[in-house]
This record gives structure tokens, sequence and C-alpha cells, in this order.
């Protein structure tokens, strides 16, 4: 036996001590062969572990651990996010849904449905893309994180759009117990001229696993603003998968401040022409921060953009992690893909760990990708201490500076502004 | 060619251009080979195969336990399968290790005594071996500029030129085997510390039955005074090669280098796997130019040479400098990554690359940059071109360690695609542990530029030579990298590999 091939009997067998003890969640036919077909998948290809290419720099192994490691509840003391702004909510207690908390899901051109409720059925509308997307997202590279989750979720949200929706549904994870160990998995089908906004924040669980599905058929319009983080002891894995229809619009962006472990994955297809898919992260974080974003972004139809835009500033031995790719298939004529991904090292002992590739199969396309790492620039700064600016002050607004490129990928001005607070709180909130 | 023939009927063309714009319509011209009686050790690797090649070299018996040694831990290792290279599996039994020339049983004492079959075989080549000749295609008056050839032919190293002058100024430039007879203290103390006998299965494969390959050994303040070369050249079926190259370059001294190689055209691949190991000592120098002009197999992708090279310079103390330069537009398959461990504080280390594949080549080439030491620079410059249905590929690692205190990375890489068949990946590894460090890397990917095919059709120019002076003009920081021997083949080389990729 070859030694690749020792290493994947070794990493299965592993796998199946981890699996034996745990039991698939009750539900309806359409749910439970959505569940033993995740389970079926993560058998082959196994849960993840260091020597895997997409987790050389993160290590997998509190994210797989049978058991969850411990994180207290955290009281940061600050506003809730998105408190001014009007939404519709949905809240999770350690992905125990709140009913009290949450509103009411009657609303104008959409339909909300929690996930439990569904799968008690035989059929639902859900079977056509719940773990469908996440299925066709585990090749060329492999997501063993997300099947585990589509195979053991027993809650989350189903959501159809069929038209404009007024107010953004926005889903709040709240965290109660040390040793919450939560998987919710969320789907989001927005039909032809849909436009939907979803926003998603607080600290969920001491580990969560997290999934979100979407499908934006054509002409629809997919916003996506979530925070995620807060203290250095919570430990998360979240994917979104998407598929993009003809001049579709997707934008997701993430703020994450602090957590002990957070791996972000979104892998997008652009499967017809002329859609665009933006997806930004501004990640900021103190000592025993470990963050990774993991993007794979897929061209098939013609004409299309996608733009990934990644800002880590680290301090204190934080550890920011990009791995991104723009894969344009053969056919996938004038495709514009552009990604960055920096990070600025606010001292010595932080690092910034990068992949940033491309795989390109067609001629007619403007492809590029940049990725720098460093510290504040030392003139900047100058400049702004000899105006008069104090110095944490100046370093502060350089930061601000610095992350705006992905801020600015939000398109709500008020959302933006409340993610900018969150940013200053973080900034203001540091030893000095 | 109709157009060198039009342009005799031209005034004021000289024949010079003529030939050049004819030399430039050739396809592969290196592709026909040497009919000459060789000597093959039995098919197959194994202990007997590699006591067999360090007896042929008359080699001590510490050369031999390296060997076996790493023999040994070769048969423990996988072939990597990383790389976007994609090729039937390779028999490892199914081939030569060793050939040469029967006329080189005896080793001739001078290169008078060589078998002239050998010597037609590298004038024709444009690598004529003798001592007041230059490498063709540039003109330049007697004595001003000479090159020292080393040229390796299959297994063996067929006569190394200029070695009493470069003796008298200290600097020993000699085939591997010769040093391992003549310079023991050199070799035991450098072999093996850049690529260790174990780095990975290719240079491990190596480390084991290599045959011949280059030795440079630059004295402390000596600035070689010549460039020095190395031609290799594949002409056995059937057979692997296997060279190795280490160049030592002493404190505060300086040399260039220079490697080209070739080989005939066959319907079988052959495989290349070669080391090439370089130490840069104290404030010393060494540019190592490539041009890889392999045989890249022919337009259905029948044929041509694997190409699994592992190249490493170590700059291992204080103010050292490399330079890697490489053209690559030959091979079936390459995987090659020259790379430079930047040891040494205020060590620099460069790469410059121009890769193109066409028809069903497939290369996976780039570099790493390891900056351990402080103040370290380094900068890679990389530009893929792709064309046909073939695959080209960046990799690349650039890696600031904790301790590598305000260090600096440029990185570029570009790619181009020549119609929409082919391929452009790039694959960048980025690793920065401190802050004091600044690291950049940008990539693009584009296809010829139509504002600029336009420009140079309006001038009369078809579609083909407009490509190429494109291209070239892509590739022109490379180019300009390299010594001048090598410029003009490279720029020549661009044209001839993109030949057939549009229309």
């Amino acid at each position: 036996m070859s030694r690749a091939a020792a290493a994947l009997a070794a990493k299965r067998e592993a796998t199946e001590e981890r699996l034996a003890p745990l039991a698939l969640p009750q539900g309806g036919a359409w749910a439970t062969e959505a569940r033993q077909g995740a389970m079926a998948r993560l058998r082959e290809m196994g849960l993840p572990n260091r020597r895997d290419e997409y987790w050389r720099y993160t290590d997998p192994a509190a994210l797989t651990a049978a058991e969850a490691p411990q994180a207290a509840v955290f009281d940061a003391g600050e506003t809730p996010l998105f408190d001014d702004i009007d939404r519709l909510k949905i809240v999770f207690v350690d992905g125990v849904f709140d009913a009290e908390a949450s509103d009411s899901f009657d609303e104008e051109a959409v339909e909300i449905i929690r996930l439990s409720d569904a799968a008690a059925n035989d059929i639902h509308w859900a079977k056509s893309l719940y773990g469908v997307l996440e299925a066709r997202g585990q090749t060329p590279v492999a997501r063993p994180l997300a099947a585990l989750n589509t195979a053991l979720a027993s809650d989350g949200v189903l959501i159809r759009v069929t038209g404009r929706v007024a107010r953004p549904v926005s889903i709040i994870y709240r965290h109660a117990e040390t040793t919450s160990d939560v998987y919710l998995h969320n789907l989001v089908q927005i039909e032809k001229g849909g436009d939907f906004t979803l926003l998603e924040n607080g600290p969920a669980a001491a580990r969560f696993n997290k999934v979100l599905e979407v499908e934006v058929a054509d002409g629809a319009a997919f916003h996506h603003v979530r925070a995620q983080g807060r203290d250095h002891e919570r430990h998360a894995a979240t994917h979104i998968f998407a598929r993009l229809g003809r001049e579709s619009l997707f934008k997701s962006f993430t703020l994450t401040v602090n957590g002990a472990l957070t791996r972000n994955e979104a892998v997008i297809e652009l499967t017809s022409d002329d859609a665009v898919a933006h997806v930004a992260g501004a990640a900021v974080g103190d000592g025993a921060f470990h963050h990774d974003d993991t993007v794979f972004i897929t061209h098939e139809g013609e004409r299309c953009e996608s733009r990934q835009v990644f800002k880590k500033v680290l301090r204190n031995g934080a550890t920011g992690v990009f791995q991104g790719k723009i894969l344009v298939k053969a056919g996938a004529q004038k495709t514009d893909g552009y990604q960055i991904s920096q990070s600025l090292l606010l001292d010595g002992d932080s690092q910034f760990l990068a992949k940033p590739e491309l795989e390109i199969y067609a001629d007619d396309v403007i492809c590029s990708h940049g990725s720098t790492s460093g510290a504040i620039d030392d003139e900047a700064l100058f400049y702004l201490r000899s105006r008069g600016v104090p110095e944490t002050e100046a370093q502060d607004l350089l930061v601000l500076a610095f992350l705006a490129e992905a801020i600015d990928e939000i398109e709500d001005e008020a959302i933006a502004a409340d993610i900018l607070s969150r940013l200053e709180a973080w900034l203001a909130r540091r030893s000095r | 060619m109709g157009v060198a023939e039009e342009m005799t009927a031209k005034e004021g063309v000289d024949q010079e251009t003529v030939e050049a714009v004819q030399s430039l319509s050739g396809k592969y011209k290196y592709g026909w080979n040497t009919d000459i009686e060789m000597e093959y050790a039995p098919k197959g690797v194994n202990t007997d195969i590699v006591r067999l090649i360090s007896e042929k070299n008359e080699e001590p018996e510490w050369m031999t336990d390296w060997r076996l040694k790493a023999f040994e831990r070769w048969q423990e290792m996988d072939e990597p399968t990383w790389a976007m290279v994609d090729y039937p599996e390779i028999d490892y039994q199914d081939q030569y290790y060793y050939a040469r020339p029967k006329s080189m049983e005896e080793k001739p004492k001078s290169l008078d005594e060589v078998d002239p079959k050998l010597l037609e075989t590298y004038k024709k080549l444009g690598i004529p071996l003798k001592e007041q000749a230059i490498l063709a295609g540039v003109e330049m008056p007697e004595g001003e500029r000479r090159v020292a050839v080393d040229a390796v032919f299959d297994s063996v190293s067929v006569g190394t030129t200029f070695q009493a002058e470069l003796k008298k100024a200290g600097v020993i430039f000699c085939s591997i085997s010769e040093a391992i007879r003549e310079h023991p203290e050199l070799v035991r103390k450098y072999l093996g510390t850049v690529v260790p006998a174990s780095d990975n299965f290719f240079a491990t494969l190596n480390s084991a039955v290599f045959s011949d390959g280059s030795f440079v050994y630059v004295p402390p303040g000596v600035r070689c005074p010549m460039e020095l070369s190395t031609y290799f050249r594949i002409n056995a079926e059937n057979t692997g090669q296997f060279e190795r190259t280490l160049i030592i370059a002493d404190k505060g001294s300086y040399v260039s280098y220079l490697e080209g190689c070739t080989a005939p055209q066959r319907d079988t691949t052959q495989l290349h796997a070669a080391v090439v190991e370089i130490v840069v000592l104290e404030d010393a120098e060494v540019k190592y130019s490539t041009v890889q002009n392999w045989y890249p197999g022919d337009e259905n992708g029948k044929g041509g040479i694997y190409n699994f090279v592992t190249k490493r310079a170590d700059c291992r103390e204080a103010r050292a400098k490399v330079m890697w330069t490489q053209v690559e537009t030959g091979s079936a398959v390459t995987w090659k990554y020259p790379s430079c461990i930047l040891r040494g504080d205020d060590s620099q280390g460069e790469f410059y690359s121009i890769a193109i594949a066409n028809n069903y080549q497939q290369a996976d080439t780039g570099t790493k940059m390891i900056h351990l030491g402080k103040r370290t620079r380094s900068r890679i410059v990389s530009k893929g071109i792709s064309a046909g249905r073939a695959q080209n590929t960046y990799r690349g690692q650039v890696s600031m360690h904790p301790k590598s205190k305000y260090s600096r990375n440029y990185t570029q890489c570009d790619s181009l695609l020549i119609g929409d068949k082919c391929g452009a990946h790039t694959v960048p590894y980025i690793e920065v542990k401190n802050n004091s460090s600044r690291v950049e890397h940008e990539a693009t990917t584009s296809k010829v530029d139509d504002d600029q095919m336009f420009y140079c059709r309006s001038r009369g120019m078809d579609e083909e030579e407009a490509v190429a002076l494109v291209v070239n003009g892509f590739c022109k920081e490379v180019l300009q990298a390299l010594p001048m021997e090598f410029a003009m083949e490279a720029q020549q080389l661009v044209a001839i590999s993109l030949e057939g990729s549009v229309g």
C-alpha cells in the first residue's frame, strides 16, 4: 500500500471511531435521505487532519474532537448589533430555537420554516437543495465538516424568497452553556427576481458548526452580513455554499472579532452568464486568535464578475489564514475575477499565512490577485503624528483605513455603520 | 521559408538577418540523434546498478555508501502527486540508468582525444568544444567574452574546456565524477548539504544513481574570469539522465553559470531527474541561468522529456546573493522549483522565469524563498505562457520566519493564455511570521492584448509574428536578466515554442 493509501485508510478508521457513537436526528423521509447521504460522503472522505492540503495552516483537531472545547459565556457589555435596524428576528440559544425572543415568521414575499418542522414531513420543497449544494461543493476539494453538519444538524431555518423582501431577516445566535456544541443548517432559496438580506450575529455556542446553502435564481439578489467571534474561547466552522443563476447578485460580508478558532469557508458557483459574486471579510484578533478564510469561486458562465476581499488585523500572536481560489472553467469567457488578501501585523508575534490561487482554463479573461503582509506604515503614522494626532488614535485610523475596502462591500449604510462601531469597540478594548 | 526568401530579394538585408529568420522558422531544432555505439548498464535500478555506477565513476567507498543509503530511502518514498501535471505511471525498472559512448571507456586525456562524433554533436548543437569558441548566436571579438563548457552526453561528461586557464585563477570547473576523485574534501563537505539525499522522491533517486554533472568551486575573493556552462544532451533511447551539479562560491567570489539542454525527438518519453546544489558564502554571488529546451513531445503530445528537477541555493552566510533565471520552453512535463534559502543576514535571492507550454506540454514550476536571516531580500518575477492544450502552473512559496526581521519579498507572476483550450494556474504559498517584514504578491492572468495585436497587424506583421513580439514584450523583464549569450537564444525560443499556437 502506498503511503497516501495508508494515510487515507487511517483517516477513515479515525472517522469511523468518531462517528460510531453519533446518531442521526429523527425525521421524515426527505431529511433522513439527506442526512444518510451526507454521512456516507463523510465516511468516504474522512474527517480532516493537518496533513490535508486545505488544512495545512489550520489544525482542525478542536473542530472534530468528540468533546467540544468549553467556552464561558461572554458579555462584552455592548449594545447588540443591528439593534436600530428594522428586521425580522429569529433567535437560537445554544442552537435551540427561542420562540419567545423570535418574531412571527409571517412576512411578505418570504416563507420561513424551521428545519426541525420541515424535516418531520416526508416531503418538502427543501429536498431539492438541502445538502445538495453542500454535496456539489465537495469537489474538487473535500469539506468534511460541512458533510458532518448536514448529517447532524437538527435545526436551522429554511427560507424561500418569492419577491422583494422589505426588511432583513436576522438570525441571532445566543450562547448560554459553557459546554454547548451546536450544529445548525440554514437554507435560502431566492426565486427569480427576488431580493433578500440575511443578517447573522452572535456567539452561538462554545463550539459552533454552521452551514448556509443559498440558491440565487436568475435576476435575484442576495445580501448577507454576519458578525462572529467575540472572545477568545469560541471555536467555529462555518460554510456557505451558493449557486448563482443568470444576472444574479450575491454579496456576503463577515466580520470576525476574536474567537479561538474560526474557519469560514465559502464555495460559490457562477453557473450562468452575467452573475456577480462578492465575498468579503474583515477579521481583527488578539492573542489566541486563529482565523481562517477559505474561499473557492467557480466561474462557469460567461461575463461573470467575482471579488474576494479579505483583510486581517492581527496582534499579540494572532494567526490569520487565507486560502482563496478562482477557478475559471473552459468556456467561461470574459470572466472578471479579482482577489485581494491583506494582513496588518501590529506586532512581531502575529502571523499571516496565505495561499491565493488561480486556476484558469479560458483565455479571454481578466483575473488578478494580490496579497500583502506587513506592519503599519511608519510614514503614514509619522504624517498623522506630525499633524498632532495622538499615536494610538493615529494607529486606529490607519487600521480602519486598512479595513475599509472590505467594509465597503456592505451596501446598506446603516448596517455598515454598525459593523464599523464594532471594530471601533475592539480597538478601544485592546490593552494600550 | 516564404518570409526569408522574400527578404533575400530586398536590398539592404544581409545574410545574417535572413539566417536568423530562417532559424526561427524551424520547429524543434535539436530533434536529431547521434548514431554512436553506446554501452549500457542493465535495465532497471537496484543496489547492483547503484554500485555499478559508482564503480564506473571510480568512486571512493564513502560515495558508494552515500548512494546506497539514498537508494534505500528512495524505495520507501512515494512519487509526489501534488503538482498539476498528469502523466502515465513511470516504470522505474523499464529504463536504463547508465549509458555512455563506447569511446568514452578510456577517459580521453584532452579534448583532442574525444570521439569526433561527439565533438560533431556539440558543434551541431552550437556548442563547439574548442577553447577559443563562444556560444553560437553572438559574434564578438575573440578572447573578449568566453565561456567554459562542460559537455555531458547521456551519463558521462565528454570534456570540459578552459580548465587550465580557470585553474590559474584558482577556479575548479570539472565534471562531478572528476571532482569526487580529485577534490573529495570539497565534495564531501558540501554534497547533499543543500538538497539532502532524502529531500524528495526525484532528488533521492538522483542521489542514488546520478552519473555525472558539473562541479564548480570558486575560491575566496575570486571573480571567475569567464562564464561557466554545462550542456546536457540526452541521446540514448529509454535512458534516464540524472545529473548532479554542485557549485560552491566561497567568500567574496562571483560566478555566472549557464545551463543548456536538448534531446532527440522520439515517440517514447524519457526521464530527466537532476539535482543542482549551490552554496553561497559570505559576500559571494552566483548567477545561474538555464535555457531548458528538452524535446517537448510532438504536437499530439507524443514523446518528450519528463523533467523532474530539484534546484536549490543556500545563501549560507551574510550578504550572499543568488539569482536564478530560467527559460523553460521544452519538456513534456516540467516539475521544477529553483529555490533560495536566505540564511545569512542581508542575503538576497532572485528568481526570474519564463515558462512556455504549447501543444500538450505541462509545466508546474516556480520557486521557494525561505527567509531565515535578518534583512534578507527576495524578488520573484514569473511569466507563464500557455498555448495549444498546454497547462502551465506557477507554484511558489515565500516564507518569512520569525527571526528574519526587516526582510522583503516582492512577487509578480503573470500568465498569458493563447487559445481557449489551455490553462494557466497560480499556486502561491505565503507565510509571514514577523511584522517587520513586508511581503507583496501580485498575479494577473490575461490574454494577448487585442489593441497590441491590432497595432502590430496594422504595421504589416502576420499574426504569429505579432504574437511573438507581444509575448517577447510580456517576457522582457526576465529576458533582460539573462546573460547575453542566452538572451538571444531565449528570444528566439519564445517565438519557436509558440509556433502554430495561433490561427
